[in-house]
């Protein structure tokens, strides 16, 4: 068994032949955790023509790409990707192995570290290496996995001191995208991929995926809505006013699940995180599941008739008023200024 | 010949209800007192639990839910008994206590392990506790079975195989899949059907080793073995495993066994500010327009 390294691993997730953001976000990260670490970032790909995808992980810092490319991998598939990414880290081990929490992300880290017996911290909303004492034994340089639990209403700090592989996946826009300033080709290891018949197990027969016309994470301006918007057609002066002010439409949970809205805007701890320069929440009661994801918000303006809502608690400015009034009252008032 | 009438494993966990947590229930220092809090079925394993009854409805076969936690547990196993689950089984140790994701699909298999061949475990996406969804992969991985996570509709069967419609970000995936395989199950995927009058009769009587064994303390003390008779012969007896009742290593059970470590704990208090009230006018919101200008956090 060799003994550990202190690189910090990123498996880098794609679609068609480009890298998906969260992955790059995590190189973000894992390039500075690597120089905390004294490690290694190395970026693992497995897929089919990954040469923009290899380029991409040098842009944001990768020392070194694991790569296995084959006509087979072309689609992420549980089995075959499990196998070679625990085989690669039984055989490395890597100090640390991030992943995107995303479906696949979802799918793959906890059937890898199941087989690695690492121990796997799903939805991290921050990274950090440190010096801690547990159970009265001091452990240095370990990776603290902060995530919220409890349906969000505690924020736990995991650590996984016995190990020799820490894993953690992290959602989407909780870590930021930067470039290096100076991005150098580094190495390329080329592995093989020798197929085994339970990759076969489960075939793709079908898949339908498009991309998010959403761009809620360089969206300057957002107008959000939540289940105190009412009806769909409350929702729908909100896209109003958003067009008006160059600004993109979110919102919570609830009006996800009331059909207000769809998924691919929804704002919060099972949603995105945002970081607009204004953020106008409308309707939104201000629970800490959505405040999580746009408490980062430059400033933050609240509308809501109840005025002990909690999002009076997190806002820069406050109305208290009807929204079904409130917000033709705000369109009025912005159209005038345009004048 | 097709392969007719199947046996789903169905892997449920009763959960503090997270959803209605109030005042009370976190302590100022960040502990959560789980007493205050009622326990329920994860709402996303009475859907896996629905749809294993589907299947059965439609092909034939057997549904058997299982559950690793304390003897309380046995209230969500009497309701999937309530539901149509044919039989149920209750995981219980003072030796598992504590375990994360690891640690759990640990035992769970090994638990599978002794309950005789199947053709599918099923089980809900994520628990409204943990939030990692993790233990459905890692149960199928120690099991050495394939995973289709994230279904989002009945599977249909076909020449001996599986066909399953999953969840992917931005779309779906139709995936075929061979036979034994985990199936983990979004919310979305069907409506659990409600308790069946008949059998919450009939099942709200089953009770647990654990329970038994208190009762058999209660006046006038009873012997063990004869209440687990009588319950057995009413259909009324859940099957209970220990430690020593499946094949596991100790030391890979409950905290020992599991690799992740709480370090801190601290409850979501979002730290109040000030903040500026405008009218609910056009004067008063032409205003803020004004000022938000001004700082440039607008044209």
């Amino acid at each position: 068994m060799p003994k550990p390294s202190k690189d910090i691993w990123v498996f880098v997730e794609h679609r068609e032949q480009k890298p998906v953001d969260v992955s790059l976000e995590l190189l973000s990260k894992g390039r500075k955790l690597a120089d905390q670490a004294a490690g290694d970032l190395k970026a693992v790909v497995i897929g089919h023509e990954m040469d923009h995808v290899v380029k991409e992980t040098f842009r944001f810092g990768a020392d070194e790409v694991l790569l296995i490319d084959d006509p087979n991998l072309r689609d992420y598939r549980t089995q075959p990707y499990s196998r070679l990414l625990g085989d690669l880290i039984v055989e490395r081990q890597p100090r640390v192995v991030l992943f995107g929490a995303t479906s696949v992300g979802r799918d793959l880290a906890p059937r890898v570290a199941s087989f690695t017996r690492s121990g796997l911290t799903a939805d991290c909303t921050d990274l950090q290496i440190g010096d801690i004492t547990y159970a009265r034994k001091n452990f240095d340089g370990l990776l603290l996995q902060i995530r919220p639990a409890f349906g969000g209403n505690i924020v736990a700090t995991i650590v996984t001191p016995d190990v020799a592989v820490q894993m953690a996946t992290v959602r989407e826009g909780v870590m930021e995208m930067v470039p290096v300033s100076e991005p150098v080709v580094r190495r390329v290891t080329r592995l093989p991929y020798v197929a085994t018949d339970s990759d076969e197990f489960v075939m793709i027969v079908e898949r339908y995926q498009e991309e998010s016309k959403a761009n809620l994470k360089e969206a300057q301006i957002i107008v959000a809505g939540g289940y105190g918007m009412g009806t769909k057609e409350n929702f729908g002066r909100l896209r109003q006013l958003a067009s008006l002010m160059g600004g993109e439409v979110a919102g919570t949970r609830a009006a996800v699940d009331a059909g207000f809205i769809t998924v691919d805007r929804q704002v919060g701890q099972t949603g995105l995180t945002v970081r607009p320069k204004l953020y106008i929440a409308c309707g939104i009661s201000g629970s800490i599941q959505h405040v999580a994801g746009m408490q980062h918000s430059n400033r933050i303006i609240a509308i809501n008739k109840d005025a002990n809502a909690p999002i009076f608690d997190v806002c820069h400015y406050g109305i208290v008023g009807d929204v079904t009034m409130t917000i033709p009252t705000f369109i009025d008032a912005f159209k005038e200024k345009l004048k | 010949m097709p392969h007719m009438s199947y046996r789903t494993i169905v892997l449920v966990k009763q959960v503090p209800d997270t959803a209605h947590v109030s005042g009370d229930v976190m302590r100022p220092d960040g502990t959560v007192n789980r007493g205050k809090l009622p326990a329920v079925f994860n709402p996303d394993d009475r859907v896996a639990l629905e749809l294993a009854l589907q299947l059965r409805d439609e092909f034939g076969g057997r549904v058997t839910a299982i559950t690793m936690g304390p003897p309380s547990a046995a209230e969500v196993l009497r309701e999937c008994l309530y539901m149509g689950a044919d039989d149920v089984c209750l995981i219980t140790d003072r030796k598992f206590a504590g375990a994360d994701t690891l640690a759990t699909s640990y035992v769970l298999a090994a638990a599978i392990r002794t309950l005789g061949t199947y053709d599918f475990v099923f089980g809900g996406r994520q628990a409204i506790d943990g939030d990692t969804a993790q233990v459905g992969p890692q149960t199928a991985e120690k099991l050495g079975i394939p995973q289709v996570t994230y279904a989002e509709e009945v599977p249909e069967l076909r020449d001996g195989r599986i066909v399953v419609k999953r969840r992917i970000d931005g779309g779906y995936e139709i995936v075929v899949s061979t036979i034994p395989v985990l199936i983990t199950v979004i919310k979305e995927a069907a409506t659990p059907r409600p308790f069946k009058a008949t059998r919450l009769m009939t099942y709200k009587n089953a009770r647990c080793l654990p329970e038994l064994q208190k009762a058999a303390k209660a006046e006038p003390p009873r012997d063990v073995d004869d209440l687990v008779r009588e319950y057995a012969e009413r259909d009324c007896f859940i099957k209970t495993l220990s430690a020593a009742d499946i094949d596991v290593d100790p030391a890979r059970c409950g905290i020992g066994g599991s690799p992740t470590k709480v370090h801190k704990v601290k409850s979501v208090i979002l730290a109040a500010q000030e903040h500026e009230k405008i009218m609910a006018t056009q004067e008063g919101i032409s205003d803020l327009l004004d000022e938000l200008g001004e700082a440039r956090v607008i044209g």
